[in-house]
């Protein structure tokens, strides 16, 4: 049951990300790519990690695909222009299939290594993952979270300059 | 119980589906989006790992990946909305200042 399930959400995850690539107006783009976010959140969900699927729908298809929409009807643009020479395109998606094929390859000849960590099933139904992922947060990882929020200040004033009518 | 194998090689073609995307389109836009969709095919990976190795660490990683792509996000189009001012166009061919 669950294989099925996973197998749908894999389906439409993958149509969709094909439809983003593939529809000339990008407005149909960004609603395909907003739908591969949900399907990820549900992936997220079967993995046991509901605080990462609520950002993942709150922060991406959330915030910045609203970001990405409200650019597009800014400048309104409605389809390309024209299209890559057929070299080009032959080069791009070969570079891609040699890629996949290059992960495909090597995950099907690895395993999975390394020390088993305490966390599981029982641990994330107990104390919660929120407060789990919290505790790490605020804990191990306090210096990259204080470092993350000098990258948003730096973000936030490069957009504002960027974004003025003289710079 | 799905394998950890499977998730990897969606990941896999996720990502390789947003690389094709960058190579393949024109429209700055799309490729930015395209860029959006290889984060999360990375993301993917972290939190697939996290679970089958029993440890958090790879979902405090998606967490920064998702703090620096928001920030991404806000700069990049402030970038691309800077040069539809200038060239009234945000086909990636058009950037060709810096062009040999």
């Amino acid at each position: 049951m669950e294989t099925l399930f996973f197998s749908i959400v894999a389906a439409i995850a993958i149509l969709m990300s094909i439809l983003v690539i593939r529809c000339k107006n990008p407005i149909n783009s960004a609603l395909s790519l907003i739908m591969t976010f949900f399907c990820l959140a549900t992936l997220y969900v079967m993995l046991e990690a509901p605080f990462m699927a609520a950002i993942q729908v709150i922060v991406y298809a959330g915030a910045i695909m609203v970001l990405i929409v409200f650019v597009i009807m800014l400048l309104n643009i409605r389809t390309e222009s024209g299209r890559r020479t057929q070299h080009a395109l032959f080069l791009g998606a070969a570079t891609g299939l040699f890629l996949l094929f290059q992960t495909w390859y090597f995950l099907s000849r690895s395993s999975l290594t390394g020390a088993k960590g305490a966390i599981d099933s029982a641990a994330i139904a107990k104390v919660g993952h929120t407060e789990l992922i919290g505790q790490s947060l605020f804990t191990e990882f306090l210096l990259p979270f204080e470092i993350t929020s000098i990258l948003l200040l730096a973000a936030i004033v490069g957009a504002v300059v960027l974004a003025k009518k003289k710079v | 119980m799905v394998s950890l194998h499977s998730y990897l090689i969606l990941s896999a073609i996720l990502f390789s589906i947003g690389t094709i995307g960058v190579l393949t389109r024109r429209n700055a836009i799309v490729i930015f989006m395209c860029i959006e969709m290889m984060l999360n095919a990375v993301n993917l990976t972290f939190i697939a790992l996290s679970k089958y190795l029993g440890n958090l660490d790879g979902q405090i990683f998606v967490f920064f990946v998702m703090t620096v792509a928001a920030a991404e996000a806000a700069v990049g189009l402030a970038l691309m909305i800077a040069f539809f001012k200038n060239r009234e166009s945000i086909d990636v061919e058009d950037l060709n200042l810096m062009k040999w």
